[in-house]
């Protein structure tokens, strides 16, 4: 170990030592998938919503989905660094500072959840307007028709949703390092960048990819698994 | 039973109204299997959805055994639709069930329990001669098999009625007749009223005991198979039973006849009969006639000869041995 470590900076080794770097590696995964639990505990409901109350949808409600679609939109479209800045109260008000790690979970399920109710409504639409109509004719109510159809006719895809937003999120989670909250982003820019220390920038950059590829693989081979119309 | 009356279904869309369907008036008889035939874009499959009211009509009536669809309350149509089993062309599994988890949805939906929906799945799955593939997934079946698992999930809730809307309509000629002797079975065995669509006029021949022929919008005929094929009135029945004919009509010239076969003993014996007692060579243009019950029904087009005296003793040899027949331009 002390031979590995010999070929880094001094203060990559002062870090390491310390236990920044590990810390830095389980802050970046539990902020992103935690705050991804909480995005889709928002974005799911309302993905949902979105597409049953959608022209085509089983339950058409025109001003409840023009309504959320417009709010949604309105989030979307923001860049997330300016999202970010903008929503500083809204951290202090929900969990009483707008710095550091609670205040970034804020920003990542405010600019994840519009994102998670696209990626589910997309999902959802994907089902087989068929299979639904063979639901109604057999006497479904809409609520089972969403328990008992949609979601699990859109499992794989709704995973494969999921592996994207949490990619996107981890994505997120570098940039909201800059409000004061932990992960790898904030060691790159704190340690790498402002006090000029390229390994520790690289460093965390060869992590996030490692990260993102295991999630990534682990998520897909979850999706094809479970998805039974293949093979 | 179920009745229509004066049904009238019409779409509101971006470019304006569509009329999908108007005057219908039907009565579908306990016990009988049903056709509905008619090109495609008539308005069949609004039609039939209008009996389970997945299409809610703009006006009219749909009365299933008495009762008047349109007057229920939301719970009491769920639960009406139960009583009508509906197959489709595409089939519409549950692609992330198993067959046995399709045919116990519509169970779950009713409140089985669990090992008692189990059971009735797995007596209709031997129904429909599918026991060997419970654990099989939809994408693992081949077309006529998906059918099957679709008919036995349609009678699950035992179903007094089945709607088919084009159910054999994605099947090879094979598969189709397997089906259609599988709905035939379920329609004598267990007493299930049928309601079948197509645009297959092969279809109807061969399982249906009516027909009604529904053309833009409307019924053009309603009557027994046999009636239909014999003698049909509509235009558009013509066409649908004696496709060919029409096309018989256009490329040729010269008198031709059309001689319908009403249930006589054989086709064969008239038209070699005719060529031997008329000394007159005859020229088939067209024939498509069928055997129910070992009697011959449909249509032959004869060329008759240029000659006119020769015709005219053709024409008294049909005449004098009552076979029935039109003079064709
Ligand atoms: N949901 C709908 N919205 C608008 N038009 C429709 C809808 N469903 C059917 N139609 C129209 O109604 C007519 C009859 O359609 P359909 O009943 O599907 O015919 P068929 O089953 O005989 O082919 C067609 O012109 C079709 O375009
Ligand atoms: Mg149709």
């Amino acid at each position: 170990m002390d031979k590995i470590l010999s070929y880094f900076s001094d203060m990559f080794v002062q870090l390491w030592e310390n236990g920044y770097i590990q810390r830095g590696i389980w802050e970046t995964v539990y902020l992103t998938f935690l705050s991804a639990a909480i995005a889709y505990a928002i974005g799911l409901p309302l993905g949902l919503i979105l597409s049953v109350t959608d022209e085509g949808g089983i339950r058409p409600i025109k001003w409840l989905n023009k309504t959320l679609s417009i709010i949604v939109n309105i989030f979307r479209s923001m860049p997330f660094i300016i999202l970010m800045v903008a929503m500083l109260p809204v951290a202090k008000a929900i969990v009483g500072t707008s710095l550091g790690n609670k205040a970034m979970i804020v920003m990542l399920v405010i600019a994840a959840a519009p994102y998670v109710a696209r990626m589910v409504e997309s999902s959802i639409k994907e089902v087989n307007a068929g299979v639904i109509e063979a639901a109604q004719a057999m006497g479904t109510p809409n609520l089972k028709i969403v328990t008992k159809v949609l979601l699990p006719e859109a499992k794989p895809a709704l995973i494969v949703g999921a592996v994207i937003s949490v990619v996107t999120i981890l994505g997120y989670s570098a940039m909201a390092s800059t409000i004061g909250g932990g992960g790898l982003g904030a060691l790159a820019i704190i340690y790498g960048h402002q006090r000029s220390n390229p390994d520790i920038i690289w460093f965390s950059v060869v992590l996030i990819v490692i990260i993102v590829q295991v999630i990534q693989e682990f998520g897909m081979w979850i999706a094809r698994k479970c998805d039974k119309r293949i093979k | 039973m179920i009745e229509i009356r004066n049904l009238e279904k019409s779409f509101h869309t971006a470019s304006g109204t569509i009329v999908a369907l108007k005057n219908i008036d039907l009565t579908i008889n306990d016990g009988e299997i049903f056709g509905i035939i008619g090109l495609s874009g008539a308005g069949k499959s609004t039609l039939v959805r209008c009996i389970n009211l997945l299409e809610k009509p703009t006006a009219g009536e749909v009365i299933v055994d008495g009762q008047d669809l349109m007057t229920l309350p939301k719970r009491a149509l769920l639960k009406m639709r139960r009583s009508i089993g509906m197959i489709f062309q595409g089939f519409n599994l549950l692609e992330q069930r198993t067959v046995l988890g399709n045919v116990c949805y519509p169970l779950e939906i009713d409140g089985w329990k669990r090992a008692d929906a189990r059971a009735r799945a797995v007596e209709l799955l031997e129904l429909v001669g599918l026991a060997d593939s419970q654990k099989a997934y939809p994408s693992q079946l081949s077309g006529g098999q998906k059918q099957r698992v679709a008919i036995a999930r349609a009678l699950a809730t035992n179903p007094r009625y089945l709607l088919c809307d084009e159910a054999t309509s994605a099947l090879d000629p094979n598969n189709t007749a397997q089906i259609l002797e599988l709905l035939k079975r379920i329609n004598r065995e267990l007493g299930v009223t049928i309601v079948i669509i197509t645009h297959e006029m092969k279809v109807i021949d061969k399982i249906c005991d009516r027909v009604a022929v529904i053309d833009k919008s409307e019924i053009a005929e309603v009557g027994s198979v046999a009636e239909i094929f014999t003698a049909p009135k509509s235009e558009i029945a013509k066409e649908l039973i004696f496709p060919d004919s029409l096309a018989v009509k256009a490329v040729t010239g010269g008198k031709k006849l059309r001689i319908v076969f009403n249930g006589e003993a054989s086709t064969l014996p008239v038209i070699s009969n005719l060529v031997l007692e008329c000394q007159v060579p005859v020229n088939i243009l067209f024939a498509d006639t069928k055997d129910f019950d070992g009697k011959a029904y449909g249509q032959m087009i004869i060329q008759l000869p240029d000659d006119d005296r020769k015709a005219e003793r053709v024409i008294a040899y049909l005449n004098t041995k009552k076979i029935s027949y039109l003079k064709e331009e």
